[in-house]
């Protein structure tokens, strides 16, 4: 067969923020570098964030990189690795003064400062004030930030494949990654896309959830990538619901509400969350706001008809507060929810929001893996950033604002570090013939008629059963069925047909191999729940609701061959300060 | 109720002409957008194209003629809309198929106002300041999604795709002059200066009525203008 093959020093799969900013870093290094993106990169999810970036800027209030690492461990419960976790709180100013140079329009202070708001679970002086740390662009920063990186990118002539699907990765016996093949959805055509170097920066997968904050194309498909590959998925088991989506429709209210002087109330007008934090309340951690909520639901405290739903209150801050620092927030809620937050409470209730798991990768973007020789070695010529891998800097809980964080300090670590890889790896290694064909024949294997299954069903059930049985709450019984119900499902898409199988712009087929990568995702996150006897951070487990420093202070790591599960300690030592050792977490 | 949907295809692997399909779906439309009921025809007719992300009204992908009308599916409530509701490919531009067109000529006139901020100054070692007041001049224009609604309602669009603008990419080259920190107004106003670039603008305002996030690209094109006259006095 005459495979298409075009030819860059490296290759980006995905174009939100993390894989534009370390294409950019390329780019800018005079490097050929070609980004994939299976949708217009400015369609990517990174344009859904809303709230902000933290730095500590201290443009507000006196801050500190120190205060925020503390605030990061701490909100992490533990998992997070240490030295990952310094390494960004103390980049984080630089990086984002260097987006502000781009061009990001940032809100700004009276002295002409990029402006910063309170997020949740961020403090001075370790735990005693509230911090204002977070920059934002009204609430609408991570359009302001993928725009912004889309324009320097096209400054910079980065090579743009829009609407590609990646379908796997391309590796030699000796384990180099040599690319990746997609297929051009217009056309159907697949391409192979040969690079020394290759960054998997394809988002998060929280559409295995029914309902979630998340585009319709976060499908973990990097993920799935990955674990063909043979490489592990790490914490798997920690998925963040944030508190505040709109009930029953799922699209994000951002935190920003609550930073700006918004809070939850519940079915008796109680702000409830002075019962649970009494310190920081409202701007507790996400995943204890999010177990407050339920809790209330569940006992009884819930609004509307059917008690199913908290109300987030923000008409005290008046219309001129709203449209100037949320109005995103107000037009989401009119039209989602169709209220007015300046007159009437949101509906809200926990949703399906950022998966903190995913490629284990080290400081430096580069994918580790367990190896013979070592515990970890990095998989030569891959790199991870942003949702999809796992660095780790937001162990069993991410903090608001430290996402869009996350995406630019490690999309520019690893492009830097890509730069180096490439000079020291001057020359391409042949690609031999069969390391296409396991890709070729995962596009293969839907030309063929299989059975009477069908796509969207599959789907709909996966999405119920991720739901249902790996929740807010946790239990042991609930998510062994589950883990048969997503293994049937698995079996049942084996005998899915593609009833369209045309060539030109086929959404169904692109649908099918989203699904197919969101199963091994999905099964991934239960197994790796259901072997967890602990419940710390977004891991909640009713038969095990104590954190177990002893058994379970380690990050798991899923391998796809027979669902294999092993794990590896967390670092926490830091680059150059003294450790942060657990201790009990209280907001 | 049943909502109705008479939807634009084309396979251009069939053969055959372009037609109009109807379908009648058994669904409520209370409390639900456009792109619900497409999603349900979706899962139920796999064969129909249609780009989709974000649900929310942030990323542009849903981009059609809904009913006569640009918008944005995710964001166009389905109860207010007259059945059976008829979608259309955004006019005047090749038709990829179904409801999937061809971006790319104004992907090209987007690109062609060099959207980046452009300041030849050393990179200061915090932010450029810039006054609230400054920055509030980049509200109505940094917001843009590039759904493409604006310039395909456009007339001068249809007719000089290639040679005009168009309202989106005018939208952003004011959003680059009006920014306190950016320091190519000349450059970027002698580029803009062009019987077609710019002034095929009729102000016919097609772009204003149709913008989902309600930006007013016409208004931005006036000031360009405002900004060539003053600079040619």
């Amino acid at each position: 067969m005459n495979l298409r093959k075009r030819t860059f020093d490296a290759v980006v799969v995905g174009a939100g923020g993390g894989g534009l900013r370390a294409a950019l870093q390329l780019a800018v290094a005079d490097l050929k570098v070609a980004v994939v993106s299976k949708v217009f990169p400015t369609r990517s999810h990174t344009v859904a964030a809303q709230g902000g970036i933290n730095a500590a800027l201290g443009n507000v209030t006196p801050d500190n990189w120190y205060w925020h690492m503390y605030d990061t461990v701490k909100g992490s419960d533990y998992l997070g690795d240490q030295d990952a976790i310094e390494f960004m709180c103390r980049a984080a100013a630089q990086t984002v003064y260097e987006l502000e140079h781009y061009g990001l329009p940032f809100s700004r202070l009276d002295d002409g400062r990029i402006y910063q708001r309170p997020f949740g679970g961020q403090s001075t002086h370790l735990g005693q004030g509230q911090a204002t740390r977070t920059c934002a662009a009204a609430d609408r920063t991570g359009h302001a930030m993928l725009h912004t990186l889309y324009q320097q990118n096209i400054r910079a002539r980065t090579h743009f494949f829009d609407e590609f699907f990646a379908v796997d990765l391309i590796k030699d016996a000796e384990g180099y990654v040599l690319g990746v093949l997609a297929i051009e959805i217009e056309t159907g055509e697949p391409l192979l896309i040969e690079a020394r170097a290759t960054l998997l920066a394809t988002g998060g997968a929280a559409r295995i959830y029914r309902t979630s904050t998340n585009a319709l194309i976060n499908t973990g498909d990097g993920l799935a990538m990955a674990l063909r590959a043979g490489i592990p998925l790490q914490d798997m088991e920690f998925f963040q619901f944030h508190p505040t989506g709109i009930a029953g429709v799922g699209c994000l209210i951002s935190e920003a509400a609550r930073g700006e002087g918004g809070y939850l109330i519940n079915a008796r007008g109680e702000r409830f969350m002075e019962r649970y934090a009494p310190k920081a309340r409202d701007l507790a951690s996400r995943d204890v706001v999010s177990r407050a909520i339920v809790t209330e639901i569940r006992e009884g405290r819930g609004c509307g008809p059917k008690g199913d739903h908290v109300l987030l209150r923000l008409d005290h801050l008046g219309a001129e507060r709203i449209d100037s620092r949320l109005p995103g927030a107000r037009d989401l809620a009119r039209r989602f929810a169709h209220v007015d937050p300046v007159h009437q409470p949101i509906p809200v209730f926990p949703t399906a929001h950022y998966m903190m798991g995913g490629i284990p990768t080290n400081r430096f973007g580069q994918v580790v893996t367990p190896t013979a020789t070592g515990p970890e070695e990095p998989v030569p010529g891959l790199y991870a950033v942003g949702e999809c891998a796992c660095v780790s800097v937001h162990g069993a809980n991410r903090l608001g604002g430290n996402s869009l964080l996350d995406i630019v300090v490690f999309g520019r670590a690893a492009g830097s570090h890509m730069i180096e890889y490439l000079r020291e790896n001057p020359f391409p290694r042949p690609i031999p013939a069969s390391a296409t064909e396991p890709a070729l024949e995962r596009l293969a294997r839907w030309e063929r008629p299989a059975g009477d299954e069908r796509i969207p069903a599959i789907r709909d059930e996966m999405q119920r059963v991720m739901e249902d049985r790996c929740g807010v709450f946790r239990t042991g019984a609930e998510m062994q069925a589950g883990i048969a119900e997503i293994r049937s499902l698995r079996e049942r898409l084996a005998r899915a047909t593609l009833t369209d199988r045309s060539r030109i712009f086929n959404t169904a087929r692109i649908e099918a191999l989203e699904l197919e990568n969101m199963l091994e995702i999905a099964l991934a996150t239960i197994v790796s729940a259901a072997a967890r006897e602990e419940s710390r951070g977004a891991h909640s487990r009713v038969d095990f609701p104590a954190r177990d420093d002893d058994r379970w202070l380690r990050h798991s790591l899923y391998f796809l061959e027979g669902s294999r599960l092993d794990y590896k300690p967390v670092r926490l030592k830091p680059l150059t300060v003294e450790s942060f050792p657990p201790v009990p977490r209280s907001y | 109720m049943p909502v109705r949907l008479s939807v634009y295809r084309y396979d251009p692997e069939s053969g055959a002409d372009p037609r109009m399909q109807e379908y009648v779906l058994d669904m409520d439309p209370e409390g639900k957008m456009l792109l619900d009921a497409i999603l349900y025809l979706k899962d139920r007719d796999p064969t129909l194209a249609v780009r989709r992300s974000c649900r929310e009204g942030v990323c542009g992908s849903d981009a059609m003629n809904i009913n006569g009308r640009n918008g944005l599916a995710c964001i166009t409530p389905l109860a207010g809309l007259e059945q059976p509701i008829e979608l259309r490919p955004l006019p005047g531009l090749p038709v990829i198929r179904d409801l999937v067109v061809d971006l790319s000529p104004f992907y090209r006139q987007y690109r062609a106002v060099k959207p980046w901020l452009i300041n030849h100054d050393p990179e200061p070692e915090i932010e450029r300041l810039q006054t609230p007041e400054e920055r509030q001049a980049l509200d109505g224009l940094y917001e843009c999604i590039l759904c493409a609604c604006c310039s395909t309602a456009c007339p001068s669009f249809w007719w000089n795709p290639d040679r005009f603008l168009g309202p989106a990419a005018l939208l952003q080259a004011w959003r680059f002059l009006a920014d306190s920190r950016d320091q190519a107004a000349d450059e970027r106003l002698d580029e803009l200066n062009d019987p077609y670039r710019l002034f095929r603008c009729h102000s016919i305002m097609n772009c204003i009525d149709v913008c989902p996030k309600g930006l007013n690209p016409a208004l931005a094109i006036g000031r360009i203008k405002g900004l060539l006259v003053k600079r040619s006095v």
